[in-house]
């Protein structure tokens, strides 16, 4: 809405611009129109500089840790800290609905290799249906698994497991 | 002997998967043989103890006139001691035998190689005695006789030859320690095969995973694809003209029929939901794969020349991969439709689906043997490990003792397993053999480390 107000104030100034440069018209031209926009509400950080809308960067700058959620072992369940985070997420995708985003879904190292993809397309799958679930149009979220391939914590304990069995959403431009 | 049979595949063309496959080049066609010999005389081993007693002597192969060769650059008689020395090393590893080869051994002449000289070799304590020549024909093609006799009762006991091409002599060493390993133990051969894997490289978070394959012994490796987008999961289609595999070239698990002559590839199913788990039927016909709907995965049957897909579970669990029956009548499968992974046989079509693994711990990975009497699955129990179990889920064993042992495939003999084993921590990956008694278990060389393989059948 920002950009479109940017816009008709940009072709009024330059159909203002293109007038002076020529002999004044027979006819004047149009005034540019006033309409009325509706008022966005205020955004907790519109700042001229930072990470742009539609950049994975502004989403975890917005919801931070919330961007992924964790599951205990071999489960697939959205618990009540998965839904605080999901619920953080659904809002910030309500408030840019142009957004897309994918929700890659993840297993830790101490599964076999093709259960783990499927366990992964599970959990990816339950956060998709809660954000849904949520009022996030489904046609926005794309979902993929990953199985045990793609690690974030490298050790092989219970911690680094931990943090490896997630869904994290994602917008990839 | 059989000729290689040419699937034909729907054609759903997809030029930008091209990115991540390697340059072609076809496999090689099937040996031709020559030179049989009857069975004799039967050997009857009931204590596998004992073979590694029997010294076998193989010394290097002779040849009729020293030629040029492409396959040695030192000539046919250099290439006679090369193909000794494949054999010495396959006999060896094997586990059953202790062979002595040929750098520790007198050449014979090419006229002993069919009589041969006795007296040097029980001097030498040889029970068993390998004799064989390599000689080259004037349109290139190499011929290789294999003889092995029994020493102390002066006799041959079995004889073959082929000819091969240059490019292919690796492939006569092996048809002859297939010839030599079935005579004296009565199993089937399992040496002229191939094997497709994963190559890994690269740090954990990171890892580069290339479609590669390579001969039964790790020589003759290939790499398929470039290693820009991650490949999982092969398997070599029964006449070695396809792989089945997994690639997020296109930035989601899906499955391709990769065919390896021409190098184009195929999606397995134009529906666009994730697939994985790639398995092939017995005779080439039929290909399995698991695909996810909403989340759920179940397993499919897709014929191997395109058409209409057949659900065959439908369960709210995860149900995946699937292991055929070599008779093709029944599928082994994993489930954790009980609550945790176990393990399920069903009918071909998808009846009649019962659990068989019940012996504690879970069962991920099944998959039967070529001989239909067992089936050899990843076992989880705390650490993983490779065990067996008959066909109705009893006497299990395990074999290994790994920290974290996965995915067992089985020598087309049916009487070795290989498999991959993960290091704690680092993550480094390799594949590893065992035989069926737990015994012999010795890691595979590979240029980089390997995961995922899948071992072929014995070549035509």
């Amino acid at each position: 809405m920002n950009t479109k107000l940017a816009t008709i104030l940009l072709l009024a100034s330059a159909t203002g611009l293109a007038a002076c440069a020529k002999k004044a018209p027979e006819t004047l031209p149009p005034e540019p129109v006033q309409t009325t926009f509706p008022i966005t509400q205020p955004t907790p950080q519109v700042q001229p500089t930072g990470p742009a809308v539609g950049t994975q960067g502004h989403f975890a700058a917005a919801v931070g840790s919330s961007t992924t959620i964790y599951f205990d072992t071999d489960r697939y369940n959205v618990d009540t800290q998965d839904a605080a985070a999901l619920q953080a997420q659904a809002q910030y995708f309500s408030r840019y609905p142009q957004i897309t985003f994918t929700i890659e879904g993840h297993a830790d190292e101490r599964g076999t290799r093709e259960y783990n993809l499927a366990l992964g397309e599970r959990r990816a799958n339950a956060a998709k249906a809660y954000l849904v679930s949520l009022g996030v149009d489904g046609n926005r979220i794309s979902v993929v698994s990953f199985g045990k391939e793609r690690p974030v914590a490298l050790a092989s304990n219970e911690s680094a497991w931990a943090q490896n069995r997630r869904a994290a959403s994602v917008i990839i431009n | 002997m059989k000729a290689i049979v040419s699937l034909l595949l729907a054609t759903a063309s997809l030029p930008a998967m091209a990115q991540d496959l390697s340059a072609p080049s076809s496999e090689d066609a099937p040996v031709e043989t020559i030179e049989s010999s009857s069975e004799e005389r039967e050997i009857v081993i009931t204590d596998e103890a004992a073979w590694s007693d029997i010294g076998i002597a193989i010394p290097a192969f002779a040849t009729d006139r020293d030629r040029p060769t492409p396959a040695n650059e030192a000539g046919t008689g250099a290439l006679g001691r090369e193909v000794a020395r494949v054999i010495t090393a396959n006999l060896r590893n094997n586990g059953l035998f202790k062979p002595v080869g040929p750098d520790s051994l007198p050449q014979p002449a090419f006229a002993q190689v069919r009589a041969p000289a006795y007296g040097t070799w029980s001097g030498r304590s040889a029970e068993m005695l390998v004799q064989g020549y390599v000689t080259a024909r004037d349109d290139g093609r190499l011929v290789v006789g294999c003889y092995l006799y029994d020493v102390a009762l002066q006799q041959q006991l079995v004889r073959e030859g082929w000819v091969v091409a240059p490019g292919d002599w690796r492939r006569a060493a092996h048809k002859c320690s297939d010839l030599i390993f079935s005579r004296l133990t009565g199993e089937s051969p399992f040496f002229d095969s191939r094997i497709a894997y994963i190559a890994e490289t690269g740090p954990k978070n990171a890892r580069v995973k290339r479609l590669a394959v390579m001969d039964s012994d790790g020589a003759n490796h290939r790499f398929l694809t470039l290693g820009s987008a991650t490949a999982l999961t092969p398997r070599y289609s029964p006449d070695y003209s396809k792989i089945l595999y997994l690639s997020y070239v296109d930035g989601n698990p899906r499955i391709y029929v990769y065919d390896i002559g021409t190098g184009k590839q195929t999606l397995v199913t134009e529906n666009r939901n994730p697939t994985i788990a790639p398995r092939w039927s017995p005779d080439g016909k039929s290909i399995l794969y698991s695909m996810a709907v909403s989340g759920n995965t179940d397993i499919y049957r897709v014929p191997a020349t395109g058409g209409a897909s057949v659900k065959l579970t439908d369960n709210p669990g995860i149900d995946v991969g699937g292991s055929y029956s070599p008779d093709g009548s029944k599928i082994v499968f994993e489930s954790d439709r009980s609550g945790s992974q176990q393990c399920y046989i069903m009918d071909a079509d998808g009846k009649n689906q019962k659990r068989i693994s019940f012996s504690g711990g879970r069962c991920a990975t099944p998959e039967w043997s070529p001989r239909g009497d067992q089936i050899a699955f990843t076992r989880i129990a705390g650490d993983f490990n490779v065990a067996v179990m008959n066909t109705g889920g009893g006497n299990m064993r395990v074999l290994t003792r790994g920290w974290q042992d996965e995915a067992p495939t089985w020598a087309p003999n049916g009487r070795i397993i290989q498999f991959f084993r993960t290091e704690k921590d680092t993550g480094r990956s390799g594949i590893w053999q065992v035989d069926l008694t737990g015994q012999n278990e010795r890691r595979l060389p590979t240029p980089v480390d390997a995961s995922d393989p899948a071992w072929g059948p014995i070549r035509p």
